[in-house]
Parts: C-alpha cells; structure tokens; sequence
C-alpha cells in the first residue's frame, strides 16, 4: 500500500472508513466469500525440555579440505636427496613422486645403495640439486595403500604356546613387490650409469667432516 | 721495506667490506685523509673509505675522475681483467669461490679425484724408493 500520510506523530489524515477503502480489504473479502481469509496458526511447536543457558550459534562445518604438503621447490622428481634420520640415514636416494598422503616416493635404486622403494617424510630430507632422469619410469601403481600393513591373523593359542617365545612369522616380503622393485631399478640404473661416478656416489653414504660448515655449503 | 703500492689515481683495488665485497675498483679521485672516490665499469661512482680497499699491484693509466667510457676503454688497454686474472691473488679468489659454489656430487667427485692423486703419487714414490734401494 503507498505509504500513509499524517498530520502529527500518532494522527493519521485518512479515516477508518478511507483507509479500508485504500488497503483494498473489500476486494480481498469478495474474493474470500466474504470474510477475510484467515491464516492457519502453524502448530505450536512442544515446548523444549531444556533451554541452554547462553544464545550461542551453532558452528557450521568447516569445508576446507585438505592438501598433501607442500613440496620445497628443491625437491623435484628425479632430485637425489639424503635422508637424515631412520634406517637409512645419510644414504643418497632417488626422489620418484609424491604420494596423496604426502609423503615422498623414494628408491635407492635398491641395487645400488639397498634401500628399497619406500616413502618418507619431507621434513627428514635434504634435497640436492644433482637430478637423474626418470621420465622412462612408471610410477602409476605405487601409492598408499601399496604401502598399507598387511593385517595379522592371530591364531588362537593354547596355554602352552603362550609361554613359549612366540615364534612370529618371518616377514616376507611378498613376490610382486620383489618385482616392482626390479622393474623399477632397471630403467633407473641405465639412466645412472650414463652419469660418470653417479653410482658410486649414489652408493656411499653421507657425512659430515671435520672442517665442513654446513651453513655454507651448497647442496 | 718500502712501500709499493701507493694511493693514487688510476690504483686498481679490491673492496674489502661491505655491499661491494669482493669487486674490483679503480681509484679515480682522493676525497681527503680518509676517502676516496672509486669506480668500475659495472657499477655508479662512489666514495669510500681507505680502510675498505685492499690495495693490488695494477694500476691504470687515467686522469682525474673520467668519464665511464674513458675508464672502460683505459681499463681494456691496461688489461686489469686478465692481469687480476693470472696474478697469484686472483688465482685464489677464483679458487675460493668456485670450492664454495660446489655442490654434494661435485664435493664427492673431487673426493674421488683426490684419492686417485693421492694413489698415483704413492705409487710413483714407491717406485722410486726400489729403485734407490
């Protein structure tokens, strides 16, 4: 309806009779059968046993999703890298991908300094700028699951068993990975090989000497 | 016990301290006591203290203060850069920053490189000590 008109605060020009006109009540009624349509009451809703203490909005659920970890520029597929702690520590290996989890996809290659294919974190790795070609390689069927443990299936024990030194199954390593490790390796070694002492240098482990300053050295 | 490198114009110097650290000037002009006005082909003319300069054996012939074009073309007739170059000081720092800018293959190339030496020289004292007893 346009807006009312008034003569002071509270007091209206128009009438009871003229505003009614106005507001176009008489037509509603027509339309209605004569009475003003009434507007269902929605059922009132049952009381709440319990009203919290404090009017707090509920938090929406976050939809961020998350990323795998950002890789250092260094460390680029095929980058030699040495890894700093574990098992493995000071060996010089070969960066092959990054997993979804984030972690990085690694190999020694296995034929030269023993380490298998294997992930690791970025954060226990330096990375050099000494990179091998791995273009010819095939990296599809390596992710986490690959990776995942195998799952135990614990046999009952009888009471004598249970104190005997449990004799665990020797870990196998399962065929197929024996293989993939193989396949791997083979394009990887040619294309070490063509480098002149890559291999004896992917081979030796690395160390800091007497006199070295590692905030100085290029790596 | 004289000296032989003296403060002069046309003195070619190594900047010892600061951004500069590392480059080869000329000395065009004397400020006073201190200071000296120094320039070379790749940066502006500028003043600096003499305790900054490490003083070399080249010098350049040049009048006060020239122009750019004159420097560039006194220092190529002079040539400061193959003198700096083969001079046993040059040859030092050229050493010195490529051992810096090696990186972990080339350390353990030269690694390798230094047992091979090692080796062949044992081997050839070897042989000289049979042959002498």
């Amino acid at each position: 309806m346009a807006p009312q008109s008034k003569l002071s605060l509270g007091i209206k020009r128009a009438s009871r009779s003229h505003t009614y006109h106005r507001r176009g009540l008489w037509a509603i009624k027509a339309k209605h059968g004569g009475a003003f349509p009434k507007a269902e009451k929605p059922a009132a809703a049952a009381e709440p046993k319990f009203y919290p203490a404090d009017d707090v909005k509920p938090r929406a659920p976050s939809t961020r999703k998350p990323n795998p970890t950002k890789l250092r520029s260094s460390v680029t597929p095929g980058t030699v890298l040495i890894l700093l702690a574990g098992r493995f520590m000071g060996k010089r290996v070969v960066f092959l991908k990054q997993l979804k989890s984030g972690l990085l996809l690694i190999t020694g290659p296995f034929k030269i300094n023993g380490v298998p294919i294997r992930r690791v974190n970025q954060a226990y790795v330096m990375a050099t700028s000494t990179k091998v070609d791995i273009s010819s390689v095939n990296l599809d069927k390596f992710d986490d699951k690959y990776f995942a443990r195998a799952k135990r299936i614990k046999a009952k024990k009888t009471e004598r068993e249970l104190f005997e030194t449990e004799k665990e199954a020797t870990k196998n390593l399962p065929d197929f990975k024996k293989d993939d490790q193989k396949v791997i390796d083979a394009e990887l070694v040619k294309a070490i090989e063509a480098v002149p002492d890559l291999k004896t240098y992917l081979g030796a482990r690395f160390s800091l000497r007497d006199g070295d300053k590692p905030h100085e050295m290029t790596f | 016990m004289p000296f032989k490198r003296f403060v002069e114009i046309g003195r070619v110097a190594l900047v010892n301290y600061g951004k500069d650290y590392g480059r080869l000037v000329v000395i065009v002009d004397v400020v006073d006591q201190n200071r000296a006005l120094i320039d070379a082909p790749d940066m502006v003319r500028c003043q600096i203290n003499f305790k900054r300069l490490s003083l070399t054996d080249i010098k350049i012939d040049i009048k006060r203060v020239p122009k750019k074009t004159t420097l560039i073309k006194a220092m190529e007739d002079a040539d400061v850069k193959s003198k700096w170059e083969n001079s046993s000081w040059g040859k030092k720092l050229i050493v010195q920053k490529r051992r810096a800018s090696l990186n972990d293959f080339d350390r353990f190339k030269v690694m390798l490189a230094r047992i091979k030496r090692g080796g062949a020289i044992r081997q050839e004292l070897a042989k000289l000590k049979k042959a002498v007893a």
